[in-house]
């Protein structure tokens, strides 16, 4: 029997098995962002450790950052936005960390940095302290999300204590029908496994739909393994990967690129390795998806009627109930016709070049509903720029909808991006928390860029099939 | 750093009912605008609260009967979402030492490792159990046994579990794992030698 990309990774970068039956492993890539790692560098300030690779720290601001010009201006008008910025720009100065600053251009959202440099390549182990550094994986690297106690771990050790984890791969089978995306794809797995089906998990994607897949579709089946309860999800690495990363800023150049390519080919899973689960899933099956309740694996497709409570099981009608109490939505309605009051296009699930491009595609010449509030927020200031290059934002603006600078935004509204009162969003992002997106009582639906462009158009959820007909 | 030995944790309980309930809903976004944990301890399920009291009900970490607890009790999957370390540091400053569940997401687990805060898991049965208890008896303490990982409620032996490596690092004070990791650091050297892109790709 083969091995699988998991534990021909792991063996790699274990570095120890520790008393606790934990490996040390060895972190070969660890971002930071403005949110989690102040404390941690106090840890390390307060014990008095060093970082011993620096070099292998890579650091930006994404949530607490503004997405307008204007409101950019320094110092924030929000003070405590303000100080943690100034935080992490003094962190890594003193500790010799790239920063991808907002002043430079080049900031972004972490997820979205990493990959576009070429930081973030196969076969390395990778820590953020994000839970969606999952989104990583798509080039065939584990990348777990940690808290902040470990990001100290990282900083002064480069490793990290971990579980070794089973792995189940999930295959996706055929092909996706005319209008449905990477993100169904990810709503799909977590409908089917449930949002603590991959508790002790690594996820694996594979089979047809994945393989057909670009980069940044990939991300965005990645960046939700998380919400799925999987540790960590990943792609095995092939020629679609290495075109991505072929002459990219940290990309290997050269004969080291040659070198590179024949190590990230050995680390693929075998055709006969091992795993611990194996799904099928059937391309054909997977409908453009839309949550309607407060956990990620609440959606139906949108021609299906919301489900009734007792169609679930005893544990789990306790939290449809509630979801239901929440959203103020009735078991049996139609989810297509649902108004909504804010459209969202970013974040790192849906912030990338092609998210824009496909709905770009459907509102061109179109006009945002009545009274609807629709933001663009481009991942990085370099999907920014490389959507502007080509007129992409012309195509936003006239339509009606707000173009921004880069940033987290409203996936999780801590800069002043933020639903108010009980108002529903059609969001790109990847959670439907109570109270995610900046109001306690705001809604949030989750969906795909281009159904996201279609409700924008329409004012209510629709079949994005029916829109562009 | 110093060792701190955990083999039991005693004090009143906490009923916090509920599957998946998220870092968000423990702490909302807007606290974690902050360079420090400090002070997280009072708004530790912030918008649950409120949103209770909108409806004229309190929740458990408002209500006075549970005041003081250091027992969180919970259903399945608690933790989940966010990789917010400020979660557990909220729950941990508002008083809480050790937490029971049916299940709990891997990163919030983690993080309660790190901070030496035992996460026992239960079946749902002996969970419900547990609730209906600390409903009935507020100010009565229960004593979690990390060695024996069983909860006592007033005599009644209740088993529950908890991983073998988070047991063992409990008892033998390593739970911040930190110490152990630094001492290794010349062989991480070493492993970061053997492979190409510590050196090779820049
Ligand atoms: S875009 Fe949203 S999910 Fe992604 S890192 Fe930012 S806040 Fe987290």
């Amino acid at each position: 029997m083969g091995k699988n990309l998991y534990a021909k990774v792991f063996d790699r970068h274990a570095v120890e098995q520790l008393p606790s039956g934990q490996y040390q492993l060895l972190i070969g890539l660890h971002m930071v962002h403005e949110v989690t790692s102040p404390q941690a560098f106090a840890m390390i300030r307060e014990a008095q450790l060093g970082v011993p690779f620096p070099n292998r720290t890579f650091a930006t601001v994404d949530h607490i950052i503004p997405t307008t010009k204007n409101e950019r201006v320094r110092p924030l008008a929000d003070t405590m936005a303000e100080e943690m910025l100034v935080h992490i720009e003094k962190n890594t100065s003193d500790y010799g960390i790239r920063f991808f600053s907002p002043e430079k251009g080049e900031q972004g959202v972490v997820h979205v940095v990493g990959p576009e440099q070429g930081i973030t390549q196969p076969g390395m182990t990778i820590a953020c302290g994000d839970s969606h550094t999952s989104t990583h994986g798509a080039f065939g690297a584990l990348a777990f999300g940690i808290g902040t106690s470990q990001v100290a771990d990282v900083l002064s050790t480069q490793t990290l204590a971990m579980s070794r984890l089973k792995v189940r791969q999930i295959r996706f089978t055929g092909q996706l029908k005319p209008g449905v995306y990477a993100k169904d794809v990810a709503l799909a797995y977590i409908h089917k496994l449930g949002v603590n089906g991959g508790v002790g998990y690594a996820y694996e994607f594979a089979g047809e739909v994945i393989e057909g897949m670009s980069m940044e579709e990939r991300m965005t089946v990645c960046n939700m393994s998380i919400e799925g309860g999987a540790r960590c999800g990943y792609v095995n690495p092939d020629e679609t990967t290495f075109a991505f990363l072929k002459d990219l800023a940290y990309a290997p150049k050269g004969d080291a690129w040659e070198r590179a390519i024949a190590d990230w080919r050995s680390i693929a899973s075998d055709a006969d390795a091992e795993y611990d689960d194996v799904v099928e899933i059937p391309g054909e099956e997977i409908e453009p998806f839309v949550t309607w309740g407060i956990t990620p694996a609440q959606s139906v497709g949108v021609g299906d009627t919301l489900p009734s409570p007792a169609q679930f099981s005893g544990s789990e009608q306790q939290v449809v109930t509630e979801a239901y109490e929440y959203m103020d939505f009735q078991p049996g309605q139609q989810i297509a016709g649902v108004p909504v009051n804010v459209c969202f296009i970013g974040s790192c699930t849906n912030g990338r070049v092609s998210d824009f491009e496909i709905a770009a595609e459907i509102i061109k010449g179109k006009k945002v509903a009545d009274g609807i509030r629709a933001l663009a927020v481009p991942g990085s200031m370099k999907v920014k720029n490389a959507l502007e290059a080509r007129g992409i934002d012309k195509i936003f603006v006239e339509a009606g909808f707000e173009w921004r600078e880069a940033g987290c935004s409203m996936c999780l509204a801590m800069n002043p991006d933020k639903l108010k009162g009980r108002e529903i969003c059609a969001s790109t992002s990847n959670r439907n928390f109570k109270g995610r997106q900046g109001s306690p009582a705001g809604r949030t639906l989750l969906m795909s860029p281009a159904m996201v462009a279609a409700a924008a158009l329409t004012g209510k959820v629709s079949d994005v099939r029916e829109v562009i007909k | 750093m110093k060792t701190v030995v955990i083999q039991r944790v005693s004090g009143t309980g906490v009923p916090v009912r509920g599957n998946d309930i998220d870092t968000d809903r423990i702490i909302p976004a807007r606290f974690l605008k902050s360079v420090t944990f400090d002070g997280l301890g009072a708004h530790a399920f912030e918008d649950d609260i409120a949103a209770l009291n909108a409806k004229g009900s309190v929740h458990p970490f408002r209500n006075e009967k549970y005041a003081g607890a250091a027992v969180l009790v919970s259903n399945s999957n608690f933790g989940c979402g966010s990789s917010r370390e400020h979660a557990p540091q909220s729950l941990n400053r508002w008083g809480i030492l050790a937490i029971i569940a049916e299940s709990y997401s891997e990163i919030f687990f983690g993080n309660c490792v790190s901070l030496g805060i035992p996460c026992f898991t239960g079946s749902h049965e002996i969970v419900e159990q547990i609730l209906g208890w600390i409903e009935a008896n507020p100010r009565r303490e229960m004593i979690l046994d990390v060695a024996e990982t069983t909860v006592n409620l007033d005599g009644t032996v209740l088993a529950l579990s908890l991983p073998v490596g988070a047991r063992g690092q409990f008892l033998d004070g390593t739970w911040n794992a930190r110490t152990q990791l630094l001492a290794n650091l010349d062989k991480v050297r070493d492993v970061a030698a053997t492979l190409s892109y510590f050196s090779d790709y820049q």
